[in-house]
């Protein structure tokens, strides 16, 4: 059995999760807290990818990143970095396509903590880092738990996208849903079985922990 | 010395209310702000800590400026030195009781306080228990503790008291007495509770509206200056029941009862739960020491 594509599904996911993780929550405590009229166009862009086909994300970017064009020859030329058809380029429509998952339950998250905890610990001359760090991150656990699993199986199940920028290059680019897919075109059910299956499995573990653990089934083991 | 002179539009329920106020309030002083719901009492105390920045006006305190819209200074409220008592106790969940007094350090401030607080308070046996697991006045008292923890010169205290029960209620009252009292502090405190201004307060703002309508002493303000009586208690009628010709009204004094005789013609404006003076005018009433 061959196990690149799905080891390469996951290295997508944790890379695309782990940068997604640092960037959402700036976004969403920006989302929850801002008074800015911009708020809703913000709100609609991080949200669009939900509605949108993956293929029109997939369409524009490889029109942005074609080394045809002027900003895809600007970065192949200047920074020698080629964004179609590479793991860089997966990585980069990966965080955008699964941006709202990380991005909505943090929002949320923070959206229901009491305003009144925010402003006790800057009446205590805590910094808005400090407040951020030591008060409201510690207690939207469940919400950053939420969207790290949301972003990261959003990423495994990826495949339109994937399929319209990255293409089919083995070791590269080719995730297990495109895999599963090549095996079927060539009737080779066996392995487009074994691939489905442990995405299966594996998908099922990762949402009934997330469910265990924000149910409060598993607080017995610890504390 | 505290002077707040401030305008700002609040967007209340009934649509757009000006706050404008004009406070002078004297060190050491224990004020009271009473009023409706909606009169800008929280707001005040939002003002005052830089948690919301009126459109303009100025706040100094002992002579510095914290506030001045016209020289665009604005302290933050990390720069302001206050302790605030929030109505949701604002206590951090993720934190014990101990962590939470903790975090309210100031940087290089030493921890002997903590210990003297929470002896204060008697929190002793509750360090390590987390705030979901406490009960109303056990929060409130780690509010308390931790809103001293900096050594504020200022304490806010936004109806602290409103969600307790008499009893817990009376005794939370003498811990921010003694607080008051200990660290000299200069309190402002928003009560719905007659009672209870009269107990705490020296001075007491009638706020409405967004105006100060009345300021005075809590006596000047709420007791009937016409009756020149020698024993006054400030209470809330429990019950008020017809006994032949007159009529016995029993009312709660602290956490006493008293029962009154009264006129029908007295009682014709009373309703349980009105707070009422008890007053006695002609006699005087006896001193026993309780051994």
């Amino acid at each position: 059995m061959n196990w690149e594509p799905l080891f390469l599904t996951f290295k997508l996911a944790l890379v695309t999760t782990s940068i997604l993780l640092v960037l959402s929550i700036p976004l969403a405590y920006w989302l929850a807290y801002t008074k800015s009229r911009l708020k809703p166009v913000v709100e609609t862009m991080v949200s669009m990818p939900l509605v949108l086909p993956p293929t029109v994300l997939g369409f524009y970017f490889l029109i942005a990143f074609s080394p045809n064009n002027a900003f895809g020859n600007w970065l192949n030329q200047w920074l020698g970095i080629k964004l179609v058809f590479s793991f860089t380029g997966l990585v980069i429509v990966s965080i955008i396509y699964s941006l709202p998952f990380m991005v909505h339950p943090i929002q949320a998250g923070l959206s229901g903590i009491p305003v009144s905890l925010k402003e006790a610990a800057y009446v205590m001359g805590k910094s808005r880092f400090s407040t951020v760090v030591n008060v409201l991150l510690p207690n939207i656990k469940t919400s950053i738990l939420t969207g790290v699993v949301l972003a990261f199986a959003h990423t495994v199940g990826e495949f339109g996208v994937v399929l319209m920028i990255g293409g089919n290059i083995p070791g590269q680019t080719k995730v297990a849903s495109i895999a599963i897919y090549d095996e079927v075109e060539a009737l080779n059910y066996a392995a487009a079985n074994f691939y489905s299956m442990v995405l299966f499995i594996s998908s099922f573990c990762i949402l009934l922990f997330v469910y265990l653990i924000n149910g409060g089934y598993l607080k017995r083991f610890w504390k | 010395m505290i002077d707040i002179n401030i305008q700002k539009i609040l967007h209340a329920a009934q649509g757009e209310m000006l706050l404008n106020l004009n406070l002078r309030i004297e060190p050491g002083d224990f004020v009271a702000i009473h009023g409706p719901s909606g009169a800008g009492k929280t707001s005040t105390l939002k003002i005052l800590s830089g948690l919301l920045t009126p459109e303009s006006g100025t706040i100094s305190v002992n002579n510095k400026r914290w506030l001045d819209t016209n020289k665009k200074i604005n302290l933050k409220p990390q720069q302001r030195k206050i302790g605030y008592l929030f109505q949701d106790y604002a206590l951090f969940p993720n934190m014990t009781v101990l962590q939470n007094l903790e975090f309210a350090l100031s940087k290089n401030q030493n921890k002997s306080i903590l210990s003297e607080l929470i002896e204060m308070v008697e929190l002793g046996d509750l360090q390590h228990r987390k705030p979901d697991t406490l009960s109303g006045g056990q929060k409130q008292r780690v509010a308390l503790a931790r809103a001293l923890v900096q050594r504020p010169d200022i304490l806010l205290l936004d109806e602290p008291l409103s969600a307790l029960d008499m009893k817990i209620r009376s005794k939370l009252q003498d811990y921010i007495l003694s607080v008051h009292r200990k660290f000299k502090l200069t309190t402002i405190l928003i009560s719905h509770n007659i009672g209870e201004i009269h107990k705490l307060a020296n001075k007491v703002f009638l706020l409405d509206n967004g105006q100060v309508t009345r300021q005075g002493s809590p006596t000047e303000i709420f007791i009937n200056q016409k009756i020149s009586g020698k024993f006054k208690c400030i209470g809330e009628v429990l019950k008020i029941e017809q006994e032949e010709v007159v009529y016995i009204v029993t009312v709660l004094i602290q956490n006493q009862v008293v029962k009154v005789i009264a006129q029908a013609t007295e009682i014709e404006h009373l309703q349980i739960g009105d707070q009422v003076i008890v007053a006695s005018k002609a006699f005087n009433p006896i001193i026993y020491k309780v051994e």
